[in-house]
């Protein structure tokens, strides 16, 4: 089933970091699985140690199975005296999560991140590929609320 | 051509684009075509705008107006009252409250000179500014001739460190081997810069030439933009852009028939602050864990894959097209005599008129806070100013006079840094502010060496514990004391760096942490 993710790369060390992030982008758990590891480590000829020590380094790649929408919220210092600590407490009541897991129903999953550079509209947060900025307290409900409309 | 009577610039970007401005602009432009003025008035969408307003952002010229926040159901307003009418519509300004008008001083910009005026999609319309024209001369230079050029324009790098361009160049240049790679670091981590983003973002065909006049003056044939997974914008611009150059024949194989060969090619990192050291961004490139790498050998004798290597910041790239159209002279007519150009800031917090702008090195802060971003905001006086990210320092209004440039904060041990100024106001707790910085170096630091691994937890804890109101004077002196171990001990500047905004934060504001001491 990686096949075809493989077979846009040559078998090369360098391609290691591009090949995890396909293949977790089409994981519909958005994670990297164990039996994915093991491929890679065949296909690359690369230890599976080396792959583990790769994936955990980056905050990007996940080892456990996550939601459906990624929530990546800052938590840097600009971020954090606008406010972002309150966002996080709304954000955690709201999804009856704390960070770093998955609602029950798999919707979201509830993580922080270093800066990302979208300082000008802080408090910021990315949900999957897309920013949301100036954020307060009653959009993170409108936000939430409209993600899980999406089928 | 034709002539428009105003211009209307909208800002493409992540924030705008959630907002929705593909479907303001649509209707925007059915509306003016109702009211018959789509001859009269043109609308560009384009990069930057050199402001940080909430949505959809839109400069209105030649009447250098600008809103914020502006929404679908507003269209009709603004076409029947500022494009019909020319009265604009109050309501809808960038902080119509500060009477402000900001100062965009496109007479002394180089790297963004095109910025927020030209569709930074469209090569044509770099081509129309002068764009390639540097490159086109440098093609027919002598490598040694672009590297004592950049040598005697005194440009310095523009990620933090500050090295002479030229001369880091000129290292490279005369080794003679199979293979010399460039590498355009684009990792932005540096908490509150994005600078690089949205030069990217706005002029990405800038980027692009300044690294072929360097591949040129090094001899290197691959060039690799190491950018970062959350830039996505820049990451998709930056591709069509490199597209476009191949399809004009600016990059490839023989390039106008001068025998050179260039290819560039983007690389995703996958987020880790520590990549921005260009060691480890090296490491990343091969696909291993981005811990730093022992230097000497530096990169540009011993690099990517062992073979000599640039690894030069987006901004410091972006100078190099003006250096080769107007010569080193041209070049140093900005900026100080030992320091010279200009430096793109981000001025964030409570200023009147957030935003992005370009100015002259050596130009104080004080001068940057009111002239360029309207001064402090209403009701709001000025108490710190955090300078160039986490690695940075917090200066008190006792520096707001100091000049900004790489050699004159260097005597306060400040740096400039990436150019990140958070300007915060008497109501913002300083001890807040560094705990948020050490837990941050705490995330980031990459676990490769004790002192920086152990050290920015122990600064971690001790923060927390005078955040609490649990700490002595005594553990004042221990952060410093720790911070300052890490600065001579640690491996790379990640662990070094800590020091900066501690020692600064202690200097300048050592009595309101002495107020959270336990006695």
């Amino acid at each position: 089933m990686y096949q075809e993710i493989f077979s846009k790369y040559t078998p090369t060390k360098d391609n290691l970091i591009y090949i995890l992030h396909d293949i977790q982008d089409s994981d519909p758990q958005h994670y990297i699985s164990e039996e994915a590891v093991q491929a890679i480590s065949e296909y690359l000829n690369l230890p599976a140690n080396h792959i583990y020590g790769v994936i955990t380094f980056y905050s990007m790649y996940s080892t456990t199975p996550r939601g459906k929408n990624i929530i990546r919220l800052c938590e840097s210092p600009h971020c954090y005296i606008k406010g972002s600590e309150n966002i996080l407490r709304k954000m955690k009541n709201s999804l009856n999560v704390g960070v770093g897991e998955t609602t029950k129903d798999g919707v979201f999953t509830l993580e922080l991140c270093a800066c990302l550079g979208v300082c000008g509209n802080a408090p910021v947060m990315m949900i999957n590929d897309d920013v949301y900025g100036d954020l307060t307290e009653d959009k993170v409900d409108d936000i939430l609320a409209k993600l899980r409309e999406v089928k | 051509m034709k002539y428009f009577r105003t211009h209307i610039l909208i800002g493409i970007n992540d924030t705008s684009k959630q907002a929705g401005v593909d479907a303001f602009i649509k209707t925007l432009r059915e509306s003016l075509t109702a009211a018959g003025l789509q001859e009269e008035i043109n609308i560009l969408e384009t990069g930057p705008l050199g402001f940080f307003g909430k949505g959809i952002c839109l400069t209105v010229y030649p009447d250098n107006v600008n809103y914020e926040n502006v929404k679908v159901e507003d269209v009709a307003e603004l076409v029947d009252e500022h494009f019909l009418k020319g009265r604009p519509v109050n309501r809808l300004m960038f902080d119509a409250g500060s009477k402000f008008t900001p100062k965009f001083n496109y007479e002394s910009r180089i790297v963004l000179r095109n910025s927020g005026i030209i569709d930074p999609e469209s090569i044509d319309e770099y081509l129309g500014t002068g764009g390639y024209e540097a490159w086109e001369k440098a093609l027919q230079m002598k490598p040694m001739d672009i590297v004592d050029e950049v040598k005697k324009s005194g440009l310095r790098g523009r990620g933090g460190a500050g090295f002479p361009t030229g001369l880091k160049w000129s290292f490279t240049a005369p080794i003679e081997c199979e293979q010399k790679y460039v590498v355009v670091n684009a990792d932005e981590g540096e908490p509150g810069t994005f600078k690089d983003r949205l030069i990217m973002e706005g002029d990405p065909h800038q980027l692009l030439e300044g690294i072929m006049i360097c591949a040129k003056a090094v001899g290197a044939t691959k060039a690799y933009i190491y950018i970062r997974g959350e830039y996505k914008l820049s990451i998709n611009r930056l591709k069509k852009a490199i597209e476009q150059c191949y399809n004009y024949g600016l990059l490839g194989k023989n390039i106008f028939e001068s025998g050179f060969d260039l290819d560039i090619d983007l690389k995703i990192g996958a987020g880790a602050y520590v990549c921005g050291e260009e060691t480890a961004l090296i490491e990343s490139l091969e696909g291993n864990r981005g811990n730093p790498r022992w230097k000497p050998p530096f990169p540009g004798v011993k690099g990517l894959w062992g073979c000599p290597t640039i690894v030069n910041n987006v901004e410091t790239l972006a100078n190099v097209p003006y250096i080769i159209k107007h010569g080193a002279e041209g070049y140093k007519k900005f900026g100080t005599p030992d320091c010279s150009g200009t430096k793109v800031y981000t001025i964030l917090g409570d200023v009147a008129y957030p935003g992005l702008c370009e100015i002259d090195m050596g130009t104080t802060l004080r001068t940057i806070i009111n002239e360029y971003a309207g001064g402090m905001k209403q009701g709001f006086r000025f108490k710190a100013a955090l300078i160039g990210g986490a690695a940075g320092v917090i200066l008190s209004d006792r520096l707001l006079d100091v000049k900004m440039d790489l050699n004159s904060l260097n005597q306060y041990s400040a740096v400039l840094g990436s150019g990140a100024i958070l300007v915060m106001n008497e109501n913002t707790s300083i001890v807040d502010m560094l705990w948020s910085i050490l837990r941050f170096f705490r995330h980031e630091s990459c676990g490769k060496c004790a002192p920086c691994r152990n050290g920015s937890q122990q600064l971690y804890d001790l923060i927390n514990k005078i955040k609490k109101g649990q700490g002595t004077e005594d553990d004042l002196d221990k952060l410093l004391l720790i911070a300052e171990t890490m600065q001579q001990t640690s491996f790379c500047a990640l662990g070094q760096s800590p020091v900066m905004p501690i020692r600064s934060a202690l200097d300048n504001f050592r009595d309101e942490f002495l107020a959270l001491t336990k006695k």
